[in-house]
Order: structure tokens, then C-alpha cells, then sequence
């Protein structure tokens, strides 16, 4: 069949059209906007599935664009772990579009809501197209796609802090951009050629020159930036905190991941693990690094008073775990790694759902006066919990599974004190969950007003929330399912198969 | 604004010019340097030109924020048009010599990707000077 | 020693120029106040990378990549890397475009272009 041969491009060139359609129709009636963007996320979310089932039982699927084959042309590539971000990202895009309608028209100047439309669904372009493509300096193009999408769409509210945000991610994420640039160029120059496959097919011979060295680090500092993993996590709580809420969901989620996706293709795609462990070892490092982020997200987290705050501290923290999964570097970890990345991409997904639609709700995010939120929003506050338990690492949702492995993991490496500072992660995040549940549920209630009278929020709103805290519960009951395809994405990562 | 002969007569004589060498720049982007993006930037910066020398409102008048949407719709839309068609042909995205072998007409891909990038040259010339509107929407009085 | 050095600089000295011009745009990015002067940084620092390119791309001897009556016969430069900044042109104009509003926005509404006062300002409101 031949549309089923073409579905990786009409993946990134359908939502383009999509793109110009919500703006066409944008420009004659506000509110067509919405269904256009929600039918053209959910063909893609539904386009994601069946490509994924289609590497399930076929292998990895390879289009060339304009029929040029690889040394010339670009291509994609989708195999069980581009496959498995790919389906992650577009059910949570999806969700966060369902969110995003009530959230936006509250948040958002009604002038601006076409070009926000716009500009998520370019951003999402952008990212899918990281996701499938197998060509780097394409990465690099839709990487910037996407991120010149979310400095705009950070600087979307009507807080003109926001603009101070965005301004601030603007600069870092282009000195990160620039540095990834210069990183592919190294690698350019010390292969000559660009297609993903070829470089790590072409590396080894050169694998002592320092042009390799600089190339990775070039690429390392680069996408550490773009994934806020510790040290150069500086832009990230500004552009969470100040932008619109339907806005962090989408980058707390799908970006954030989709540049970790980045940085293990990098690191174990074309590198390969031979010369992360043997040649220029510096798994050690990474682990040391993810430990530190684990203990020091966490840390700041706790001292936050802003719930939105709190939570994008604790999504550096959260990184930490899966960087902690690429520095443990085998089978087990790497699972538990990726497992790590739909759960925390789940969870973290509904507590900014829930921070939303508190501010949506109560007009602040300030956890001071949040005292006895559970009284007004009982849903919100057990979708929080359920979630946070997740969060934690609380047996049987998806948040323990991902953290088992990756004990699991560093044990069969011998990383016995490591694994040591992964559970103090788990207490450290029991601090900051707990404070937010203790005061929604045992604080004074200072709301008695409204209380029960009045639905807690429109049912848009609630919805995806709900889904996302009881998909955090069942994927960690049936850890099965989702380990189908991470197994062998594992395994693809490692140089198997 | 104050008036200055010697600008104003200098654009008008330029301006011509400058799209002209920006129209040759696109349709010679199948067999030479240049492409849609240059030949864009080129034929925009004619009306940026304008823009200095007549001031905004009347470059306004020839192009509103009206035409520059549909400008840029058109533009990718005449794009991605290209590119699809190849898909009917059942070759891959951009496929292009699947098109001219089914058709049987000589030198057709060179002809479609010039399609193509006058696509992205009107897009580019649209987005270019929507960019300079916005600036001098937002930027106070000084334009 | 000091000859090892100046060959190493000599014969590299199109990337030790790209890197100094790159740590010159770097520098202005992180040290300078003004928030434009910061966006001329940002594009020295992304000229220097184009740069750093289209160096490399240089074939000796080689000449523009246009289809010559010789064919492949002639020593033509590489083209590749060309398109490619082509392409990172494109992507740095936006960027700045992004960044200019932004700031012209920023401006507007605290009346500042220098980054401490800004941040002082935003931290009263």
C-alpha cells in the first residue's frame, strides 16, 4: 500500500499543511482553529501507532526523501526506539492539545490564540521530525524549528515576565544550538558524511583523533543545555514557571524528552558504546553528574514556595534519572532509563496538568495560599497524588517499575553507592510531593465559598489529567506492555540486533 | 518624515532592479547558485528599501498583513504541492524524476523544482517583510 | 616549541580564526549588558560557526560548485557544506528576528535595555 510506504514524511509534511490550514482558517473565524489542530495531532498520534506496530512486526522502517539514497539524500529512520518516543510524544501532545483549549483561551490574549495554534503545531513538527530523522544535520534544522517555536510560545502570556523568560531560553538554547552545530560540524569533518548510520559506521577508524573528542563534547554540552541536565539547567525554571500552562505541559514533556532522545541517539547511535566506555570513557562522568542532578533538583525543589516552580526542579532532578540510566549504560538501566522517559513524561505531564488548572482555578500557583485546595478541587488533588506517588517511586505505578530497573541495573554494574543516592532521590521527592499534598489536604481551608457547588474546572481540562494519573497506576501494573518495544530499543541502543 | 529627493529618487530607480535580480536568482536556483530563500531575501530587501525611503504606510498600501498571509500560505502550499505530486506519481516525497518519466516531457523536474522554489521564495519575501511590520508595529513611534 | 606552535596555527588558522571569532561573539553574549549588543554577539558567535563551515568546505586550487563544459573533470570546491549553511543562515535570521521582538516587547513594557536593571526591575514587579 502505498500511502502506509509514505507515512514517515506525511508524519512531518501533513501537519505543515495542517499548520497553514489553522492559520488560513484562523484569519476567518477564531474558533475553527481548535478542531484543525485537534484532528491533525490525533492523525498524527493515530499515524505514530501504526508505525510503531509496523516496527513491531517488520523491523525498522527506512524512507529515503526524493527516493536518494542515503550518502546523497536524508532519511528517516524509525526503529523500536524512535518508534517508542514517536507514539510517547504524540499521546502526550495529544493530551495537552485537549488540555490546552480551555487553559489557553484563559491565559493567552485572544489575538494571539491563532498564532499559538500555529506555533505548538510547529513546534511539534519540529519534534517529530527529531524524532524519526536519521540524518544529524537534520536534526539540527528541526531542532531549531522546534525551539524557535517555544521561545515564542514561552513568551506568550500575558505576564510581560514571560518575555524576560523567553528572552533568557532564547539566548541559552542558541548558544547550545550553535554548539551542536559546530559539534556535527567536527563530525562532518572527520567522516564526510552526515546520515547517522554512515558516521557511526565511519567513527571507529578515527576514534583517537581529537576531532572526535571535540565533535563529542561539542554535541554533549549542546544537548545538556537543551535537556537542562544539571549544570546547565539555568533557563529551565523561568521558561516552566512563567509560561502558559498548557505551554509547560508540552515542554516539560514532549520537548524535554525528545532532547534526552537526542542525546542518547547521539551518544549510543553514533558513538556506540565502544567509544563512550572504551575510547573517551566518560559514562563515570555522566553518572556522577545524573547523581549530583538527582540529589541537587530534588534539594531545590523542596525549597520552592511556587508549585509550577517546584515541579520544573523537580523535572531537573527527574532528567537526572534517565542521564543516571545512560551513565549505568547496560541492558537493565537502559530499559529502566526509557521506561523512565514515557513515566516521567506521564507524570510529570498530569502534575502541570493539575498546577493548571489551579491557576486556572484559584489565580496563583503560590502553594502558601493553596492551603486546603482539596476541599475545592478533589479530583486535581488525587490525580497530584497519584501522580507524585509515581513520582516517589510508590509500587505498583510506572515511576517504581523505572526505578527498580535502574537499581536493578547499577547493582549487576557494581554501582552499589549509587544506587544508594537513587533511593535518597525517591525520599528527597517524597519531601516535595508530601509538602503539596499536605497542604492541599490538611491545610486550614481558607475557599469554603465555592466549595462542591461548582464543578472544579471544565471537563477538557479534567479529562487528559485524569487519563494521565490513572495511565501512571495501569502501565506500571502491566510494565509489560510498554517493555515490548523497550527491550529491544535497549538492545538497538547497545549495538544489538 | 523628512523629505529627501536624492534617497527617494535613488529607490525608485533601484527598487526595480533589485526584484528583478531577485526573480532571476529563483529561477535560476534548478541549474546555478541561488534558490528560493536568496532570491527571497533579495526581492523582500527591495521592499525594505521602500520602507526607508517612502516610510511604512506606503508600502502598506501595496502589500497589507492580508497579503502577506496569503502570500506565505501560497508559497509553502505551492511547495508542498510539488512535493506531494510525486507521491501520486508513486515515487517518494520530492521524488521528482518519477513525475517527468510518467509524463514523458524532457527537463520537467528542473521545471518543478523551479515551481517549488518560487514556492519558497514567496514565502520567504512574505515572511521577510512581515518580520520589518512587526518590528515597527511594536516598536513606539519611530517609524 | 614556539616554531611547533606558530606551525600549528598556520597551518589550522582558518579554525583558530573561527574560534576566535567564536569566543569573541561568546563573550559578548555572556559578559555584555545591552540586551542587543547580546544579540550581535549571538550572531558573531553563529558567523563563526558558518565560517568555521565554509572553510572547511575549501578544496585547494578548487573552484565555485557550478557545473563547468569540463564536467566532472574540474576540481570544484564542496558544495555540501555550503547548502548546509545555507540552511543555518536561514535558521540565525529567524532567531534574531525572535530575539529583536522579544526584546523590543521587553523594552515596552519595562522601559530598560540592560540586563541588571532589567532583572531589577522584573524582580519589583
Amino acid at each position: 500500500m502505498s500511502i502506509m510506504e509514505q507515512l514517515p514524511v506525511l508524519l512531518i509534511i501533513g501537519p505543515i499543511i495542517a499548520a497553514l490550514i489553522i492559520l488560513a482558517a484562523g484569519w476567518h473565524d477564531r474558533r475553527l482553529c481548535y478542531p484543525v489542530m485537534l484532528l491533525s495531532i490525533t492523525g498524527q498520534f493515530i499515524a505514530s501507532l501504526v508505525l510503531l506496530l509496523q516496527v513491531i512486526q517488520d523491523g525498522t522502517i527506512r524512507y529515503y526523501l526524493g527516493g536518494w539514497a542515503p550518502p546523497l539524500g536524508i532519511e528517516l529512520v524509525i526503529d523500536s526506539f524512535s518508534g517508542f518516543i514517536l507514539s510517547t510524544i504524540m499521546l502526550l501532545a495529544l493530551l495537552a492539545i485537549v488540555y490546552a483549549r480551555r487553559s489557553v483561551e484563559a491565559e493567552v490574549p485572544a489575538e494571539k490564540i491563532v498564532s499559538f495554534y500555529v506555533l505548538v503545531q510547529l513546534l511539534i513538527i519540529g519534534l517529530v521530525g527529531m524524532t524519526i530523522t536519521g540524518d544529524v544535520f537534520n536534526l539540527y534544522v528541526f531542532l531549531e524549528i522546534s525551539s524557535i517555536a517555544t521561545y515564542t510560545l514561552i513568551a506568550g502570556t500575558r505576564s510581560p515576565r514571560s518575555y524576560v523568560a523567553g528572552f533568557n531560553y532564547l539566548i541559552m538554547g542558541s548558544i547550545a544550538a550553535g554548539f551542536i552545530l559546530l559539534g556535527i560540524g567536527y563530525l562532518y569533518v572527520a567522516t564526510g558524511t552526515l546520515n547517522m548510520a554512515e558516521i557511526a559506521m565511519l567513527l571507529p577508524a578515527s576514534y583517537e583523533l581529537s576531532t572526535v573528542h571535540a565533535a563529542f563534547l561539542f554535541l554533549m554540552i549542546g544537548f545538556s543545555i537543551k535537556a537542562a541536565f544539571f549544570p546547565l539547567h539555568l533557563w529551565l525554571p523561568d521558561a516552566y514557571t512563567e509560561s502558559p500552562s498548557a505551554v509547560t505541559v508540552i515542554i516539560s514533556t514532549v520537548m524535554a524528552k525528545v532532547s534526552v532522545y537526542a542525546m542518547i541517539r547521539i551518544l549510543f547511535t553514533i558513538f556506540t558504546t565502544a567509544y563512550i566506555i572504551e575510547s573517551f570513557p566518560v559514562t563515570e562522568f555522566i553518572l556522577l553528574i545524573a547523581t549530583i542532578a538527582i540529589v541537587a533538583g530534588a534539594i531545590l525543589a523542596i525549597a520552592q514556595n511556587d508549585l509550577k516552580r517546584m515541579l520544573a526542579y523537580s523535572s531537573i532532578s527527574q532528567i537526572g534519572y534517565i542521564m543516571f540510566a545512560v551513565g549505568v549504560a547496560n541492558q537493565i538501566a537502559l530499559e529502566g532509563g526509557l521506561l523512565h522517559i514515557l513515566g516521567h513524561a506521564m507524570m510529570k505531564g498530569c502534575l502541570f496538568m493539575v498546577a493548571g488548572l489551579i491557576i486556572y482555578r484559584m489565580g496563583t500557583s503560590n502553594m502558601l495560599e493553596l492551603r486546603g485546595v482539596a476541599g475545592t478541587m478533589p479530583i486535581s488533588c488525587a490525580a497530584f497524588a497519584l501522580a507524585g506517588a509515581s513520582m516517589i517511586g510508590i509500587p505498583p505505578t510506572i515511576g517504581f517499575m523505572s526505578k527498580y530497573y535502574l537499581v536493578l541495573g547499577a547493582f549487576e554494574a557494581g554501582y552499589w553507592l549509587y544506587a544508594a543516592v537513587l533511593l535518597i532521590g525517591s525520599l528527597l521527592a517524597a519531601g516535595y510531593i508530601w509538602r503539596f499534598i499536605e497542604i492541599a489536604y490538611f491545610g486550614d481551608h481558607h475557599h469554603k465559598g465555592d466549595q462542591t457547588t461548582t464543578p472544579e474546572g471544565p471537563i477538557s481540562m479534567i479529562a487528559p489529567m485524569v487519563c494521565l494519573a490513572l495511565l501512571c497506576l495501569i502501565l506500571g501494573i502491566f510494565v509489560e506492555m510498554p517493555m515490548e518495544i523497550i527491550g529491544p530499543a535497549a538492545m538497538i541502543l547497545l549495538g544489538g540486533i | 518624515m523628512r523629505e529627501n529627493v536624492v534617497i527617494r529618487t535613488v529607490s525608485r530607480l533601484a527598487v526595480p532592479f533589485i526584484q528583478l535580480f531577485g526573480l532571476y536568482v529563483i529561477a535560476h536556483g534548478a541549474s546555478g547558485p541561488g534558490g528560493g530563500f536568496q532570491g527571497g531575501v533579495a526581492f523582500a530587501a527591495a521592499f525594505i528599501l521602500m520602507i526607508i525611503a517612502f516610510g511604512i504606510a506606503d508600502v502598506r498600501k501595496r502589500i497589507n498583513n492580508r497579503g502577506i498571509m496569503i502570500f506565505s500560505i501560497f508559497g509553502i502550499a505551492l511547495y508542498a504541492a510539488v512535493g506531494l505530486l510525486s507521491i501520486l506519481y508513486a515515487g517518494n516525497f520530492l521524488q521528482l524524476n518519477v513525475i517527468e518519466a510518467a509524463l514523458g516531457i524532457p527537463h520537467l523536474h528542473g521545471i518543478l523544482i523551479d515551481i517549488a522554489e518560487a514556492g519558497i521564495g514567496i514565502t520567504v519575501m512574505a515572511i521577510m517583510i512581515s518580520i520589518i511590520y512587526d518590528m515597527a508595529d511594536t516598536g513606539g513611534e519611530s517609524a | 616549541m614556539i616554531e611547533v606552535i606558530f606551525d600549528l596555527f598556520t597551518s589550522h588558522y582558518n579554525y583558530w580564526m573561527a574560534i576566535i571569532l567564536m569566543l569573541i561573539g561568546l563573550y559578548a553574549l555572556i559578559a555584555k549588558q545591552n540586551l542587543v549588543k547580546k544579540i550581535i554577539g549571538l550572531n558573531i558567535f553563529q558567523t563563526a560557526i558558518f565560517l568555521f563551515y565554509i572553510s572547511f568546505a575549501e578544496v585547494t586550487g578548487g573552484t565555485a560548485p557550478v557545473y563547468l563544459p569540463e564536467g566532472a573533470e574540474a576540481l570544484y570546491v564542496n558544495p555540501l557544506p555550503h547548502v548546509l549553511i545555507l540552511t543555518a543562515i536561514v535558521v540565525g535570521v529567524s532567531i534574531t528576528a525572535v530575539a529583536l521582538s522579544l526584546i523590543v516587547r521587553i523594552y515596552e513594557e519595562y522601559g530598560v535595555m540592560d540586563e541588571d536593571e532589567l532583572m531589577k526591575v522584573v524582580r519589583e514587579r
